[in-house]
Protein backbone atom coordinates (compact mmCIF):
# COMPACT_ATOMS: atom_id res chain seq x y z
CA UNK A 1 0.00 0.00 0.00
CA UNK A 2 1.10 3.66 -0.53
CA UNK A 3 3.15 5.88 1.32
CA UNK A 4 0.29 8.52 2.59
CA UNK A 5 2.72 10.24 5.43
CA UNK A 6 6.03 11.08 5.15
CA UNK A 7 7.74 12.63 8.32
CA UNK A 8 11.41 13.30 8.15
CA UNK A 9 14.01 14.22 10.28
CA UNK A 10 12.10 16.46 12.27
CA UNK A 11 13.75 18.40 15.13
CA UNK A 12 11.64 21.03 17.27
CA UNK A 13 12.98 23.35 20.30
CA UNK A 14 10.80 25.54 22.11
CA UNK A 15 12.10 28.68 23.50
CA UNK A 16 12.08 28.28 27.59
CA UNK A 17 12.76 30.68 30.53
CA UNK A 18 15.48 27.93 31.16
CA UNK A 19 17.05 28.45 27.77
CA UNK A 20 16.02 26.34 24.25
CA UNK A 21 13.88 23.24 25.41
CA UNK A 22 14.36 20.21 22.77
CA UNK A 23 11.09 18.56 22.50
CA UNK A 24 11.63 16.49 19.10
CA UNK A 25 15.15 15.06 17.67
CA UNK A 26 15.68 13.90 14.49
CA UNK A 27 12.39 11.96 14.18
CA UNK A 28 11.25 9.75 10.84
CA UNK A 29 8.54 7.71 10.12
CA UNK A 30 6.40 6.68 7.59
CA UNK A 31 2.38 6.03 7.34
CA UNK A 32 0.95 3.59 4.91
CA UNK A 33 -2.84 4.75 3.48
CA UNK A 34 -5.34 3.47 5.71
CA UNK A 35 -3.07 2.38 8.37
CA UNK A 36 -3.96 3.01 12.21
CA UNK A 37 -0.62 4.39 13.71
CA UNK A 38 -0.70 4.56 17.86
CA UNK A 39 2.07 6.76 19.24
CA UNK A 40 3.02 6.17 23.01
CA UNK A 41 5.59 7.72 25.29
CA UNK A 42 5.66 9.50 28.82
CA UNK A 43 3.81 11.90 29.78
CA UNK A 44 5.45 15.48 28.18
CA UNK A 45 7.41 13.69 25.93
CA UNK A 46 6.34 15.82 23.16
CA UNK A 47 3.95 13.25 21.13
CA UNK A 48 1.32 16.17 21.37
CA UNK A 49 3.89 18.40 19.56
CA UNK A 50 4.66 15.49 17.21
CA UNK A 51 0.94 15.44 16.26
CA UNK A 52 0.33 19.33 15.85
CA UNK A 53 3.56 19.17 13.51
CA UNK A 54 2.16 16.48 11.36
CA UNK A 55 -1.15 18.39 11.36
CA UNK A 56 0.75 21.80 10.27
CA UNK A 57 -0.30 23.73 13.25
CA UNK A 58 3.14 24.11 14.08
CA UNK A 59 6.41 24.47 12.16
CA UNK A 60 9.44 22.23 12.50
CA UNK A 61 13.05 23.53 13.01
CA UNK A 62 14.53 21.13 10.71
CA UNK A 63 13.14 18.57 8.63
CA UNK A 64 10.26 18.03 6.72
CA UNK A 65 6.38 16.45 6.71
CA UNK A 66 5.24 15.05 3.28
CA UNK A 67 1.30 14.29 2.84
CA UNK A 68 0.56 12.31 -0.52
CA UNK A 69 4.14 13.66 -1.78
CA UNK A 70 4.05 16.98 -1.18
CA UNK A 71 5.56 19.14 1.72
CA UNK A 72 2.60 19.92 4.07
CA UNK A 73 3.27 22.98 6.27
CA UNK A 74 -0.43 24.21 7.12
CA UNK A 75 -3.55 22.83 8.59
CA UNK A 76 -6.08 21.61 5.69
CA UNK A 77 -9.56 19.58 6.12
CA UNK A 78 -7.98 16.89 4.68
CA UNK A 79 -6.37 15.80 8.07
CA UNK A 80 -8.78 16.83 11.12
CA UNK A 81 -7.07 16.99 14.36
CA UNK A 82 -9.18 15.80 17.58
CA UNK A 83 -7.69 16.75 20.89
CA UNK A 84 -8.28 15.76 24.12
CA UNK A 85 -9.86 18.86 25.44
CA UNK A 86 -12.51 18.64 22.70
CA UNK A 87 -13.36 21.48 20.39
CA UNK A 88 -16.94 21.28 19.77
CA UNK A 89 -18.74 24.76 19.52
CA UNK A 90 -20.72 25.21 22.55
CA UNK A 91 -22.65 28.36 20.97
CA UNK A 92 -23.88 25.63 17.57
CA UNK A 93 -25.60 22.55 18.15
CA UNK A 94 -25.06 19.58 17.24
CA UNK A 95 -26.28 19.66 13.82
CA UNK A 96 -24.87 23.09 13.01
CA UNK A 97 -21.25 21.70 14.61
CA UNK A 98 -21.55 19.08 11.88
CA UNK A 99 -22.57 21.61 9.29
CA UNK A 100 -19.82 23.63 10.21
CA UNK A 101 -16.86 22.25 8.23
CA UNK A 102 -18.98 22.39 4.93
CA UNK A 103 -18.31 26.13 4.62
CA UNK A 104 -21.60 26.54 2.79
CA UNK A 105 -20.51 24.29 0.46
CA UNK A 106 -23.73 22.93 -1.06
CA UNK A 107 -25.83 23.93 1.09
CA UNK A 108 -29.12 22.12 0.69
CA UNK A 109 -27.74 18.82 1.27
CA UNK A 110 -25.59 20.25 4.14
CA UNK A 111 -28.17 19.23 6.95
CA UNK A 112 -28.45 15.94 5.19
CA UNK A 113 -25.04 14.88 5.72
CA UNK A 114 -24.71 16.25 8.85
CA UNK A 115 -28.10 14.60 10.02
CA UNK A 116 -26.27 11.18 8.13
CA UNK A 117 -23.16 11.08 10.21
CA UNK A 118 -25.06 11.87 13.99
CA UNK A 119 -26.97 9.02 13.15
CA UNK A 120 -24.03 7.05 12.31
CA UNK A 121 -22.26 7.87 15.76
CA UNK A 122 -25.06 7.21 17.77
CA UNK A 123 -26.35 10.61 18.10
CA UNK A 124 -29.60 10.39 16.65
CA UNK A 125 -32.33 12.06 18.08
CA UNK A 126 -29.36 14.80 19.72
CA UNK A 127 -28.76 17.03 16.44
CA UNK A 128 -30.68 20.26 18.11
CA UNK A 129 -29.21 19.75 21.27
CA UNK A 130 -26.12 22.12 22.61
CA UNK A 131 -22.87 20.49 23.97
CA UNK A 132 -23.64 21.47 27.55
CA UNK A 133 -26.67 19.40 27.65
CA UNK A 134 -24.80 16.39 26.20
CA UNK A 135 -22.63 14.32 28.24
CA UNK A 136 -19.03 13.85 27.73
CA UNK A 137 -19.55 10.39 25.61
CA UNK A 138 -22.05 11.89 23.55
CA UNK A 139 -19.56 15.51 22.88
CA UNK A 140 -16.50 13.20 21.57
CA UNK A 141 -19.33 11.25 19.50
CA UNK A 142 -19.87 14.78 18.15
CA UNK A 143 -16.28 15.94 17.62
CA UNK A 144 -15.78 12.48 15.67
CA UNK A 145 -18.91 12.94 13.74
CA UNK A 146 -17.80 16.58 12.82
CA UNK A 147 -14.01 15.48 11.58
CA UNK A 148 -16.10 12.60 9.51
CA UNK A 149 -18.54 14.80 8.04
CA UNK A 150 -15.57 16.81 5.58
CA UNK A 151 -14.60 12.88 4.73
CA UNK A 152 -10.97 13.57 5.69
CA UNK A 153 -8.40 11.78 4.85
CA UNK A 154 -6.11 11.72 8.51
CA UNK A 155 -8.08 11.97 11.39
CA UNK A 156 -4.95 12.86 14.23
CA UNK A 157 -6.36 12.13 17.42
CA UNK A 158 -4.73 13.24 20.80
CA UNK A 159 -5.58 11.45 23.80
CA UNK A 160 -9.25 11.53 22.98
CA UNK A 161 -11.17 9.00 25.09
CA UNK A 162 -8.33 10.14 28.07
CA UNK A 163 -11.22 12.19 29.83
CA UNK A 164 -13.90 9.37 29.78
CA UNK A 165 -14.18 7.06 32.16
CA UNK A 166 -13.07 3.09 31.52
CA UNK A 167 -16.47 2.13 30.45
CA UNK A 168 -16.81 4.52 27.97
CA UNK A 169 -13.82 4.73 26.80
CA UNK A 170 -13.94 0.83 25.66
CA UNK A 171 -17.36 1.57 24.25
CA UNK A 172 -15.77 4.50 22.38
CA UNK A 173 -12.93 2.46 20.94
CA UNK A 174 -15.32 -0.24 19.20
CA UNK A 175 -17.47 2.50 18.19
CA UNK A 176 -14.27 4.32 16.68
CA UNK A 177 -12.88 0.60 14.74
CA UNK A 178 -16.72 0.02 13.68
CA UNK A 179 -16.86 3.66 11.94
CA UNK A 180 -13.27 2.89 10.33
CA UNK A 181 -13.43 -0.77 8.49
CA UNK A 182 -16.61 1.57 6.84
CA UNK A 183 -14.84 5.05 5.75
CA UNK A 184 -10.64 4.16 5.92
CA UNK A 185 -8.94 6.95 7.01
CA UNK A 186 -5.51 7.10 7.90
CA UNK A 187 -5.74 7.60 11.90
CA UNK A 188 -2.72 8.49 13.89
CA UNK A 189 -3.36 8.21 18.14
CA UNK A 190 -1.69 9.67 20.61
CA UNK A 191 -2.14 7.81 23.79
CA UNK A 192 -0.64 6.87 27.59
CA UNK A 193 -2.56 3.97 27.14
CA UNK A 194 -1.21 1.00 25.62
CA UNK A 195 -3.92 -1.81 25.74
CA UNK A 196 -5.83 1.09 23.82
CA UNK A 197 -3.35 1.23 21.35
CA UNK A 198 -3.34 -2.37 21.29
CA UNK A 199 -7.20 -2.31 20.92
CA UNK A 200 -7.00 -0.03 18.00
CA UNK A 201 -3.71 0.12 15.99
CA UNK A 202 -1.93 -1.79 13.06
CA UNK A 203 1.21 -0.38 14.46
CA UNK A 204 2.88 1.31 17.46
CA UNK A 205 5.81 3.71 17.75
CA UNK A 206 7.23 4.19 21.43
CA UNK A 207 8.77 7.33 21.82
CA UNK A 208 11.40 7.98 24.60
CA UNK A 209 11.53 10.76 26.81
CA UNK A 210 12.17 14.11 26.03
CA UNK A 211 13.64 15.33 23.25
CA UNK A 212 11.52 12.51 22.29
CA UNK A 213 12.96 10.00 19.49
CA UNK A 214 11.49 6.61 17.91
CA UNK A 215 12.24 4.25 20.86
CA UNK A 216 10.37 1.18 19.33
CA UNK A 217 8.37 0.25 16.34
CA UNK A 218 5.89 -2.80 17.10
CA UNK A 219 3.48 -4.62 14.41
CA UNK A 220 0.00 -5.63 15.79
CA UNK A 221 -0.69 -8.64 14.04
CA UNK A 222 -4.03 -9.46 15.00
CA UNK A 223 -7.44 -9.13 13.20
CA UNK A 224 -10.39 -7.03 14.47
CA UNK A 225 -12.15 -7.84 16.49
CA UNK A 226 -9.59 -8.23 19.16
CA UNK A 227 -9.47 -10.05 22.42
CA UNK A 228 -7.08 -8.11 24.35
CA UNK A 229 -6.33 -10.79 27.38
CA UNK A 230 -5.11 -13.40 24.60
CA UNK A 231 -1.39 -14.39 25.20
CA UNK A 232 0.22 -12.68 22.23
CA UNK A 233 -1.81 -9.27 23.40
CA UNK A 234 -0.57 -9.40 26.87
CA UNK A 235 2.85 -10.67 25.22
CA UNK A 236 2.95 -7.52 23.30
CA UNK A 237 1.78 -5.02 26.25
CA UNK A 238 4.65 -7.09 28.16
CA UNK A 239 7.30 -5.70 25.82
CA UNK A 240 5.67 -2.10 25.05
CA UNK A 241 5.36 -1.34 28.44
CA UNK A 242 9.85 -2.78 28.96
CA UNK A 243 10.06 -0.17 26.25
CA UNK A 244 8.58 2.51 28.11
CA UNK A 245 10.30 1.12 31.57
CA UNK A 246 8.01 0.04 33.16
CA UNK A 247 8.68 -3.32 34.46
CA UNK A 248 5.30 -5.58 34.74
CA UNK A 249 7.11 -7.48 38.27
CA UNK A 250 6.16 -4.58 39.95
CA UNK A 251 8.81 -2.59 40.21
CA UNK A 252 8.01 0.65 38.44
CA UNK A 253 10.73 3.35 39.85
CA UNK A 254 12.16 2.84 36.33
CA UNK A 255 9.24 4.56 34.54
CA UNK A 256 11.42 7.62 32.54
CA UNK A 257 8.62 9.44 32.67
CA UNK A 258 9.39 13.00 32.58
CA UNK A 259 7.43 15.90 34.11
CA UNK A 260 3.35 16.24 33.65
CA UNK B 1 -46.38 31.48 46.50
CA UNK B 2 -42.45 30.52 46.87
CA UNK B 3 -41.08 33.93 45.30
CA UNK B 4 -43.18 35.50 47.61
CA UNK B 5 -41.59 34.05 50.36
CA UNK B 6 -38.33 34.52 49.19
CA UNK B 7 -39.19 38.28 48.60
CA UNK B 8 -40.71 39.02 52.47
CA UNK B 9 -37.12 40.29 54.19
CA UNK B 10 -36.95 42.34 51.33
CA UNK B 11 -40.26 44.07 51.22
CA UNK B 12 -40.15 43.86 55.16
CA UNK B 13 -36.99 46.25 54.87
CA UNK B 14 -38.97 48.62 52.82
CA UNK B 15 -41.66 48.51 55.18
CA UNK B 16 -39.86 49.48 57.83
CA UNK B 17 -37.63 52.24 56.15
CA UNK B 18 -40.94 53.26 54.99
CA UNK B 19 -42.22 53.67 58.49
CA UNK B 20 -39.01 54.95 60.29
CA UNK B 21 -39.35 57.81 57.59
CA UNK B 22 -42.70 58.64 58.70
CA UNK B 23 -42.53 58.69 61.71
CA UNK B 24 -39.38 60.93 61.78
CA UNK B 25 -41.38 63.67 59.99
CA UNK B 26 -44.17 63.52 62.04
CA UNK B 27 -41.77 63.89 64.89
CA UNK B 28 -39.68 66.84 64.00
CA UNK B 29 -42.92 68.72 62.54
CA UNK B 30 -40.97 69.08 59.52
CA UNK B 31 -42.30 71.65 57.19
CA UNK B 32 -40.53 70.95 53.96
CA UNK B 33 -39.43 67.33 54.03
CA UNK B 34 -42.72 65.40 52.85
CA UNK B 35 -44.71 62.00 54.49
CA UNK B 36 -44.49 59.14 52.52
CA UNK B 37 -48.21 60.01 51.78
CA UNK B 38 -47.62 63.35 50.34
CA UNK B 39 -45.12 61.51 47.87
CA UNK B 40 -47.93 59.12 47.29
CA UNK B 41 -50.22 62.14 46.21
CA UNK B 42 -48.08 64.30 44.59
CA UNK B 43 -47.29 61.00 42.03
CA UNK B 44 -50.48 60.85 41.46
CA UNK B 45 -50.57 64.95 40.82
CA UNK B 46 -48.12 64.16 37.73
CA UNK B 47 -49.81 61.09 36.46
CA UNK B 48 -53.14 63.09 36.14
CA UNK B 49 -51.80 66.18 34.62
CA UNK B 50 -49.92 63.98 32.53
CA UNK B 51 -46.15 65.96 32.87
CA UNK B 52 -44.93 62.37 34.24
CA UNK B 53 -45.18 60.71 31.07
CA UNK B 54 -43.58 63.73 29.06
CA UNK B 55 -40.73 63.67 31.31
CA UNK B 56 -40.52 59.99 31.48
CA UNK B 57 -40.21 59.49 27.82
CA UNK B 58 -37.99 62.28 27.19
CA UNK B 59 -35.63 60.41 29.11
CA UNK B 60 -35.93 57.07 27.66
CA UNK B 61 -35.84 58.36 23.99
CA UNK B 62 -32.57 60.60 25.02
CA UNK B 63 -31.36 56.76 26.57
CA UNK B 64 -32.74 55.05 23.75
CA UNK B 65 -30.52 57.30 21.22
CA UNK B 66 -27.62 57.79 22.96
CA UNK B 67 -27.40 54.28 23.91
CA UNK B 68 -28.17 53.07 20.32
CA UNK B 69 -25.61 55.01 19.17
CA UNK B 70 -22.93 53.81 21.75
CA UNK B 71 -24.27 50.21 20.29
CA UNK B 72 -23.50 50.52 16.77
CA UNK B 73 -19.91 52.64 17.41
CA UNK B 74 -18.94 50.11 20.20
CA UNK B 75 -19.58 46.40 19.03
CA UNK B 76 -17.75 46.78 15.90
CA UNK B 77 -15.07 48.76 17.20
CA UNK B 78 -14.74 45.99 20.36
CA UNK B 79 -14.45 43.24 17.86
CA UNK B 80 -11.74 44.94 15.34
CA UNK B 81 -9.64 45.78 18.11
CA UNK B 82 -10.26 42.56 19.80
CA UNK B 83 -9.52 40.35 16.28
CA UNK B 84 -6.32 43.09 14.92
CA UNK B 85 -3.27 43.57 17.37
CA UNK B 86 -2.30 46.34 15.25
CA UNK B 87 -5.81 48.07 16.15
CA UNK B 88 -5.55 47.08 19.83
CA UNK B 89 -2.11 48.79 20.50
CA UNK B 90 -2.95 52.07 18.98
CA UNK B 91 -6.16 52.42 20.14
CA UNK B 92 -6.65 50.58 23.36
CA UNK B 93 -3.83 53.72 25.67
CA UNK B 94 -6.28 56.19 24.88
CA UNK B 95 -9.38 54.45 25.38
CA UNK B 96 -8.31 53.40 28.74
CA UNK B 97 -7.35 56.95 29.34
CA UNK B 98 -10.52 58.26 28.29
CA UNK B 99 -12.92 55.38 30.52
CA UNK B 100 -11.79 57.13 34.11
CA UNK B 101 -13.29 60.44 33.07
CA UNK B 102 -16.83 60.95 34.61
CA UNK B 103 -19.38 61.92 32.01
CA UNK B 104 -20.07 64.58 34.74
CA UNK B 105 -17.11 66.54 33.88
CA UNK B 106 -18.37 66.29 30.17
CA UNK B 107 -20.87 68.51 30.49
CA UNK B 108 -19.49 71.84 30.18
CA UNK B 109 -17.80 70.71 26.78
CA UNK B 110 -21.13 69.50 25.99
CA UNK B 111 -22.81 72.55 26.23
CA UNK B 112 -20.49 74.10 24.14
CA UNK B 113 -20.45 71.86 21.28
CA UNK B 114 -24.03 71.00 21.51
CA UNK B 115 -25.74 73.60 23.12
CA UNK B 116 -28.73 73.20 25.69
CA UNK B 117 -30.85 71.07 23.30
CA UNK B 118 -31.45 67.28 23.31
CA UNK B 119 -27.51 66.48 21.61
CA UNK B 120 -26.13 67.55 25.10
CA UNK B 121 -27.70 64.35 26.99
CA UNK B 122 -27.49 62.44 24.08
CA UNK B 123 -23.72 62.99 23.69
CA UNK B 124 -23.08 62.42 27.18
CA UNK B 125 -24.82 59.28 27.28
CA UNK B 126 -22.70 58.05 24.46
CA UNK B 127 -19.72 58.88 25.82
CA UNK B 128 -20.68 57.42 29.25
CA UNK B 129 -21.97 53.84 27.43
CA UNK B 130 -19.48 53.51 24.75
CA UNK B 131 -16.12 52.61 26.42
CA UNK B 132 -17.11 49.72 28.68
CA UNK B 133 -18.81 48.30 25.50
CA UNK B 134 -15.64 48.38 23.48
CA UNK B 135 -13.81 47.14 26.30
CA UNK B 136 -16.01 44.39 27.17
CA UNK B 137 -16.52 43.27 23.51
CA UNK B 138 -12.25 43.56 23.24
CA UNK B 139 -11.73 41.15 26.51
CA UNK B 140 -14.49 38.80 24.78
CA UNK B 141 -12.25 38.10 21.53
CA UNK B 142 -8.91 37.94 24.14
CA UNK B 143 -10.59 35.84 25.70
CA UNK B 144 -11.71 33.21 22.96
CA UNK B 145 -10.12 29.79 23.86
CA UNK B 146 -7.84 28.90 21.49
CA UNK B 147 -9.05 25.74 20.48
CA UNK B 148 -12.30 26.96 18.87
CA UNK B 149 -10.10 29.24 16.64
CA UNK B 150 -7.61 26.26 15.97
CA UNK B 151 -10.53 23.87 15.13
CA UNK B 152 -11.86 26.60 12.49
CA UNK B 153 -8.58 26.72 10.96
CA UNK B 154 -8.27 23.03 10.87
CA UNK B 155 -11.28 23.07 8.79
CA UNK B 156 -10.42 25.53 6.61
CA UNK B 157 -13.32 27.77 6.59
CA UNK B 158 -13.76 31.12 5.08
CA UNK B 159 -13.19 34.49 7.08
CA UNK B 160 -17.08 35.14 6.96
CA UNK B 161 -17.86 31.88 8.35
CA UNK B 162 -14.91 32.35 11.05
CA UNK B 163 -17.07 35.58 12.34
CA UNK B 164 -20.24 34.77 11.97
CA UNK B 165 -19.90 30.95 13.18
CA UNK B 166 -16.82 31.21 15.58
CA UNK B 167 -15.80 34.30 16.84
CA UNK B 168 -18.89 37.21 16.94
CA UNK B 169 -21.25 33.78 19.17
CA UNK B 170 -17.97 33.40 21.01
CA UNK B 171 -18.00 36.96 22.10
CA UNK B 172 -22.22 37.67 22.36
CA UNK B 173 -22.19 36.79 25.71
CA UNK B 174 -19.34 39.54 27.02
CA UNK B 175 -21.11 41.65 24.82
CA UNK B 176 -24.21 41.42 26.66
CA UNK B 177 -22.36 42.23 30.01
CA UNK B 178 -20.95 44.93 28.29
CA UNK B 179 -24.44 46.67 27.36
CA UNK B 180 -25.83 45.57 30.58
CA UNK B 181 -22.73 48.41 31.97
CA UNK B 182 -23.76 49.94 29.02
CA UNK B 183 -27.45 51.12 29.58
CA UNK B 184 -26.97 51.19 33.54
CA UNK B 185 -24.38 53.81 32.63
CA UNK B 186 -26.35 55.49 30.57
CA UNK B 187 -29.48 55.49 32.87
CA UNK B 188 -27.46 57.11 35.13
CA UNK B 189 -25.75 60.01 32.96
CA UNK B 190 -29.09 61.06 31.29
CA UNK B 191 -30.81 62.10 34.89
CA UNK B 192 -27.17 64.05 35.94
CA UNK B 193 -27.63 65.62 32.05
CA UNK B 194 -31.02 67.06 32.42
CA UNK B 195 -30.56 68.48 35.62
CA UNK B 196 -28.27 71.17 33.67
CA UNK B 197 -30.17 72.93 31.32
CA UNK B 198 -33.13 71.18 29.75
CA UNK B 199 -36.92 71.84 30.33
CA UNK B 200 -37.95 68.34 30.12
CA UNK B 201 -36.56 64.28 31.37
CA UNK B 202 -37.03 63.29 34.95
CA UNK B 203 -33.97 65.05 35.90
CA UNK B 204 -35.45 68.39 34.31
CA UNK B 205 -38.74 67.77 36.80
CA UNK B 206 -36.72 66.88 39.87
CA UNK B 207 -34.87 70.56 40.02
CA UNK B 208 -37.67 72.13 38.43
CA UNK B 209 -39.60 70.96 41.93
CA UNK B 210 -37.14 72.46 44.26
CA UNK B 211 -36.61 75.50 41.96
CA UNK B 212 -40.45 76.06 42.08
CA UNK B 213 -41.63 75.81 45.66
CA UNK B 214 -39.81 73.35 47.27
CA UNK B 215 -41.75 70.83 45.96
CA UNK B 216 -40.06 67.78 47.37
CA UNK B 217 -42.56 65.19 47.46
CA UNK B 218 -42.27 65.30 43.59
CA UNK B 219 -38.24 65.00 43.75
CA UNK B 220 -38.63 62.04 46.38
CA UNK B 221 -41.41 60.88 43.73
CA UNK B 222 -39.10 61.32 40.88
CA UNK B 223 -36.23 60.18 42.30
CA UNK B 224 -38.46 56.40 43.15
CA UNK B 225 -39.06 56.82 39.16
CA UNK B 226 -36.33 56.94 38.35
CA UNK B 227 -34.94 53.52 40.50
CA UNK B 228 -37.90 51.98 39.44
CA UNK B 229 -37.23 52.32 35.82
CA UNK B 230 -33.68 51.57 35.92
CA UNK B 231 -34.29 48.37 37.63
CA UNK B 232 -36.85 47.50 35.30
CA UNK B 233 -33.92 48.55 32.15
CA UNK B 234 -31.44 46.15 34.00
CA UNK B 235 -34.40 43.52 34.05
CA UNK B 236 -34.69 44.00 30.37
CA UNK B 237 -30.96 43.52 29.90
CA UNK B 238 -30.98 40.33 31.91
CA UNK B 239 -32.99 38.81 30.26
CA UNK B 240 -30.98 38.82 27.08
CA UNK B 241 -28.70 36.59 28.54
CA UNK B 242 -30.95 33.66 28.78
CA UNK B 243 -31.19 34.17 24.90
CA UNK B 244 -30.51 30.83 23.43
CA UNK B 245 -27.74 32.00 22.08
CA UNK B 246 -25.46 32.86 25.13
CA UNK B 247 -26.91 30.64 27.42
CA UNK B 248 -24.06 28.12 26.86
CA UNK B 249 -21.55 30.55 28.57
CA UNK B 250 -23.56 30.01 32.02
CA UNK B 251 -24.81 26.55 31.63
CA UNK B 252 -23.01 23.84 32.74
Amino acid sequence: MRTKIEVHEVTKAFASNKGRLEVIDSVSFAVRESEFVAIVGPSGCGKTTLLNLMAGFIRPDAGTVVIDGSPHSRPDSRGILISQQGSVFPWLTVRENLMFGLNGHAPAGNAGIADHYADIVGLKGFEDSYPHELSGGMLKRAELARALVVKPEILYMDEPFAALDALMSLRMRNELLRILAKERHTVLLITHDVEEAIHLADRILVLSSRPARIRATFDVPFSHPRRLSSAAAQELRTAILRELGVDETGDDDACPAGPG
Amino acid sequence: MQRLKESLPALAVIAVLIAAWWGAVIGTHSLIFPTPWAVVTGSWELIENGTLWQHISASLMRVGIGFGLAVCVALPLGLWMGWMQGAYRTLNPLFQMLRPISPIAWIPIAILWFGVGDASPIYLIFISSVFPMVVQTTVGVHTIEKRYLRAAENFGVSRRTLFTRVVIPAVLPQIVVGMRIGLGVAWLVVVAAEMIALHSGLGYMIMDSRNAGNRYDLVIAGMIIIGLIGLSLDRLMRSLERMRSVRWRYAH
